[in-house]
């Protein structure tokens, strides 16, 4: 008990995402911009799981993500948790996974594909059977978990 | 109004693309119909092609309409920086249809998602040239009488041939049985034959090219061998002659065999086969613009029954 309270200690305000995978959890932190944030950030790694024996959470106070946030760390973590506080009281938890299209994330790795060239939004549908996502302009594909951000 | 610009044919239904069929037939009875008095087409090639352009110009140009619109985009914004956005939304302003080839892939889809006029993809890089496999598929249906259940022999570059990507993919509902023959260098990529694969389209590849292996073959569609295509020049030289089409080959050939080529030809089907009853590709051409007067037509929302 006292180990648990530890790992997701009470926070007023704000977000906390779990279930990260250890190595991803500093790609997840730069990409937050952790380290310009002003408000009480807690970091934890290595921490026990039941579900992936370790794991990685992030506890942010204050902030509230967004969906295109969200969509952007979807892309590296597939399935993570996210849990918003309000108040101390949870008032939203579920798991985090891939929308069906992601709109101004992904870079197209295909340099003759359009949205490299032209100033414009990438679009590309998440295709979650085949652990793919396809631009929708050119149809070139990346794999899940290997996925280049805008 | 429905923006009805044609980007791709891949997703058209059997039933869509038996429309095209016929008014290309309809078309080609006489191809010479003012049916867009007043219209004005727009032919916008940020990448030069000449055979493409030209039959799209003589189809709207036999259709009654105007043309505008550049060959070279080195005359154009485009060369002082202008986006391909900027460029579709004036010419918009103008043009009741716009006909373009670009450089760049995905550029035909992109333009059609920023105006409200009908885009009629001519080749947007290595990825889709719907009109060029209109008229493949226009070609196969005239010589054969249907798309049903043919043997389609794809020969040469089958890596990099975008022709004979779209038509394999556009083939799917019509059962057809593939042979792909071709160096190994230059085979069918992975992501075609899992298409087959998905799609119980049976395939067989093969490297020898001789009368024996095209014996069966309803289509041979031919494709060149280009050298900038290979890394090893010397798998070049060993193979460059192996791909070429002689009239001798064709001693075996079914009857109703017709070959096929998007030209221009460079050497890989040799000049006396052209004699031959089963040489198709210069009509193939002349389908073109019957294809094409369909696809402008059908984006202007002409019907088959209008030019019955």
């Amino acid at each position: 008990m006292k180990n648990k309270d530890l790992q997701v200690a009470a926070l007023k305000e704000g977000s906390v995402i779990d279930h990260i995978p250890v190595d991803k959890l500093f790609t997840l932190v730069q990409m937050l911009q952790l380290d310009k944030c002003t408000e009480p950030v807690t970091i934890g790694n290595n921490l026990e799981s039941k579900k992936f024996n370790k794991k990685g959470i992030i506890k942010v106070s204050g902030k509230f993500f967004t969906d295109e946030e969200l969509s952007r760390l979807a892309v590296v973590c597939p399935n993570m948790k996210l849990t918003v506080i309000r108040d101390y009281e949870v008032v939203e938890k579920r798991q985090i996974s891939l929308p069906e299209v992601l709109t101004d994330v992904v870079k197209c790795t295909n340099p003759v594909c359009i949205t490299n060239n032209e100033p414009m939004h990438t679009i590309f549908n998440v295709e979650a059977n085949k652990q793919i996502v396809k631009c929708h302009y050119c149809g070139k594909t990346q794999v899940i978990g290997n996925i280049k951000l805008k | 109004m429905e923006n009805k610009s044609i980007v791709s044919i891949a997703n058209y239904s059997t039933k869509q693309i038996k429309t095209l069929l016929d008014m290309a037939a309809e078309f080609e009875k006489n191809p010479n119909r003012r049916i867009l008095e007043g219209k004005i087409v727009a032919t916008l090639f940020f990448e030069p092609s000449t055979r493409t352009r030209l039959s799209f110009e003589t189809a709207a140009n036999r259709l009654g309409a105007r043309v505008i619109g550049f060959t070279d985009p080195k005359v154009t914004s485009s060369s002082k920086g202008e986006t391909l956005k900027d460029t579709i939304k004036m010419v918009s302003n103008y043009a009741d249809v716009i006909i373009m080839r670009h450089k760049l892939e995905g550029a035909a889809l992109y333009a059609s998602e920023v105006t409200n006029v009908p885009i009629i993809n001519a080749g947007d890089g290595s990825n889709l040239h719907p009109s060029q496999t209109m008229l493949d598929l226009y070609s196969i249906y005239k010589t054969q009488g249907t798309l049903e259940n043919l043997n389609i022999y794809m020969v040469g570059d089958l890596k990099y041939g975008r022709t004979v990507h779209s038509l394999l993919m556009s083939m799917q509902p019509y059962n057809p049985t593939f042979h792909f023959i071709s160096p190994k260098e230059l085979e069918m990529p992975k992501e075609y034959k899992q298409f087959c694969e998905d799609n119980n389209i049976k395939y067989i590849e093969q490297q020898d090219f001789t009368a024996d292996t095209i014996a069966n073959a309803d289509i041979l569609y031919m494709t060149r061998v280009q050298r900038e295509r290979f890394t090893d020049l010397m798998e070049y030289e060993r193979v460059k002659d192996a791909y070429i089409l002689k009239a001798d080959m064709l001693c075996k050939c079914k009857d109703n065999m017709k070959i096929l080529h998007p030209l221009p030809r460079v050497n890989e089907i040799e000049y006396n086969v052209d004699d031959s009853p089963h040489a198709y590709y210069f009509q193939q051409a002349q389908n073109g613009l019957y294809a094409r007067q369909a696809l402008i037509c059908h984006v202007l929302g002409i019907t088959l029954d209008d030019i019955k």
